[in-house]
């Protein structure tokens, strides 16, 4: 269907305001197939603003946005999932008082192929798939670690486990292009280290593409590919994060914002 | 087909030796019930408040009355009409509003409920307006209501257990996961307040039979404003909650006759009591299972100490923080 040297993700010249702010100023990237891209920058960069503007939350004033060749710049967000784009929240957004199952569960609703009379009068088809969707849920669960949790409210977990559940969660969606919101935040160094592991892992085993905004140099070392860096929305250096490293523009913006 | 539910009902009363009393306020209940479990997927599953469920209850009852006397329609085929004519209401007025941010929904609902009220008072010809409209056939005999009842509790609650209710719980919870996950938010609200609309009018029918003569006014915003109040006493997200809470609603003016003046005003002390000691209703977020229910009985003394800790603040239970933050 798709050509395999297309990128997944193309954005040309995105702009965005917020009234005066210039929250993303001509913004252009390419993302290659199995990759993994991190997006990093001062607070304030425009981050976040590119994630809410690749999932629809917010339309660009102008630019182009495409996901494996389709138009994506004006889709609303839940098209956007349903399409294939995952995403993770940078303030965990998951549906704190339902169990940790059922998150997951949820997450897998396009797979619920059945209508209102099935699930009325619950038939075989009714009951295969719910079970199934049920086992699938328990199968992601387990590959996060979190099967002996499955029962529990989503909101008691620990903040570690809950970045796991809504990972896991955006994983039941089958996507093939994953986003994570800074998903080592509050993170030690120990920690982080782990998160580097489990990306990784994540990546191989489901064979996905991932953009990720991280603040930690070392889990963007270890992790990604290629980088572009942001500083007041404008794009001031792409490349390798060992190139990166060394670009004096890059060294200012980090001294000077409040990294 | 009339005479015959009210045969077999007569038999069934006769033999439990339910009296006329006795049956009107199990109707009434019943009627409650389903109104509320209605209310309860909107309110309880899908945090969606609406002020005008009065309307979708008139729309059902009028509609269920007109078709049975003025064509002659079997009760039956009246009352489907009269809940999905409702329904067909709702979803047309949730496309206009439910895109709108959740506080206008809330006003146009409330708009709504007065709107029908008014219209029905005006239209003379066809509602007999403020004068009433009489003759309806008695078809909401007690046996009937509560068939309906079990009906209505047992598609409502294989509704809310499948894909459909986890998607509504899902935008309750965070509406933005919710989108994030593929689920079209303003979709599944249609669907919830439609969901309650038939509910509405399904009760409202099943109210016209059983009264026999309606008026506009019976569904006000009080009668809304009581449909809320009664889910949230109940507990949100429990569907047998809206049901002990429709029970206790019926049942408790019917024993306090003498204070059946007070009602409004108990109604508004057992919301704020409720808000104090349980934010989340008798029976918030759970579902009533007779298995914990003889447990609890076992461990009466330990949970009446719990309790006790919990209402003197000893022991509190943390609150729901609000839902903030744009990204
Ligand atoms: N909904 C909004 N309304 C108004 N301004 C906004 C909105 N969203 C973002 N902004 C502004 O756009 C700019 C970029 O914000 P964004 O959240 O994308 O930054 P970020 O790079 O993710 O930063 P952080 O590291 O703090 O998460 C900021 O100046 C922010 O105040
Ligand atoms: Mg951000």
């Amino acid at each position: 269907m798709t050509n395999t040297n297309s990128p997944v993700l193309e954005m040309q010249n995105v702009d965005k305001h917020f009234g005066g702010v210039h929250a993303i100023n001509d913004f252009s990237v390419k993302i290659e197939r199995g990759k993994i891209h991190g997006l990093i920058g001062p607070n304030g960069a425009g981050k976040t603003t590119i994630f809410n503007n690749i999932t629809g939350i917010y339309a660009p004033d102008s630019g182009k946005i495409f996901f494996m060749e389709n138009d994506i710049t004006k889709t609303t967000p839940h098209k956007v999932a349903q399409l294939g784009i995952g995403r993770t929240f940078q303030n965990i957004r998951l549906f704190s008082n339902l169990s940790v199952v059922d998150n997951v569960i949820i997450a897998s609703n396009m797979d619920a192929k059945y209508n209102m009379p099935q699930a009325i009068f619950k038939t075989a088809k009714y009951k295969k798939l719910e079970a199934y969707l049920r086992e699938e849920a328990m199968d992601l669960l387990g590959f996060v670690g979190l099967s002996d949790k499955a029962n529990e409210r989503a909101s008691s977990l620990p903040y570690g486990h809950q970045r796991k559940l809504e990972i896991a969660r955006a994983m039941a969606l089958k996507p093939k292009l994953l986003l994570l919101d800074e998903p080592a935040a509050g993170m030690n160094a120990e920690e982080s280290l782990d998160l580097v592991q489990f990306v990784k892992e994540i990546k191989s085993h489901f064979d996905i593409t991932i953009l990720m905004i991280e603040h930690h140099m070392d889990v963007v070392t270890n992790l990604c590919d290629h980088c572009t860096v942001l500083n007041f929305g404008k794009t001031i250096a792409v490349g390798t994060p060992a190139e990166i490293k060394s670009n004096p523009e890059v060294i200012k913006a980090y001294l000077g914002g409040d990294e | 087909m009339i005479e015959l539910f009210s045969q077999i009902n007569g038999a069934v009363s006769s033999f439990f030796q339910i009296n006329t009393y006795l049956q009107g306020v199990i109707i009434m209940m019943c009627i409650n019930i389903i109104a509320v479990l209605g209310m309860s997927v909107l309110t309880g599953f899908t945090r969606l408040f609406s002020f005008g469920n009065a309307g979708f209850m008139s729309i059902g009852a009028y509609t269920a009355a007109i078709l049975t006397v003025q064509f002659k329609v079997n009760f039956i085929f009246a009352i489907i009409a009269g809940a999905l004519f409702a329904g067909f209401i709702a979803y047309l007025l949730g496309s206009i509003t439910l895109k709108l941010k959740g506080d206008y929904f809330l006003i146009t609902c409330l708009g709504f409920g007065e709107c029908v009220r008014v219209l029905f008072n005006y239209m003379k010809g066809t509602t007999g307006g403020s004068a009433g409209y009489p003759g309806i056939p008695p078809y909401s005999t007690m046996l009937f209501c509560v068939i309906c009842t079990v009906l209505a509790f047992f598609i409502a609650w294989r509704f809310i257990h499948s894909k459909y209710g986890r998607n509504l719980t899902s935008i309750r919870e965070n509406e933005m996961a919710a989108e994030a996950v593929g689920i079209n938010a303003f979709r599944f609200k249609r669907m919830s307040f439609t969901f309650s609309a038939i509910y509405a009018g399904w009760a409202g029918a099943l109210y016209a039979g059983y009264l026999m003569y309606i008026v506009p006014n019976s569904f006000n915003l009080a009668k809304s404003c009581e449909l809320i109040t009664t889910t949230v006493i109940g507990g949100l997200g429990s569907l047998t909650g809206s049901v002990f809470g429709a029970i206790i609603v019926t049942v408790l003016p019917e024993a306090f006759r003498a204070l059946a003046n007070y009602r409004m005003l108990l109604y508004g002390l057992a919301v704020i009591l409720i808000i104090m000691f349980r934010p989340s209703g008798l029976y918030g977020y759970k579902e009533f299972s007779l298995k914990r229910f003889i447990k609890g009985i076992i461990n009466l003394p330990q949970n009446a100490k719990l309790f006790w800790e919990r209402i003197t603040g000893k022991n509190k239970i943390k609150a729901n923080k609000g839902d903030n933050g744009n990204d």
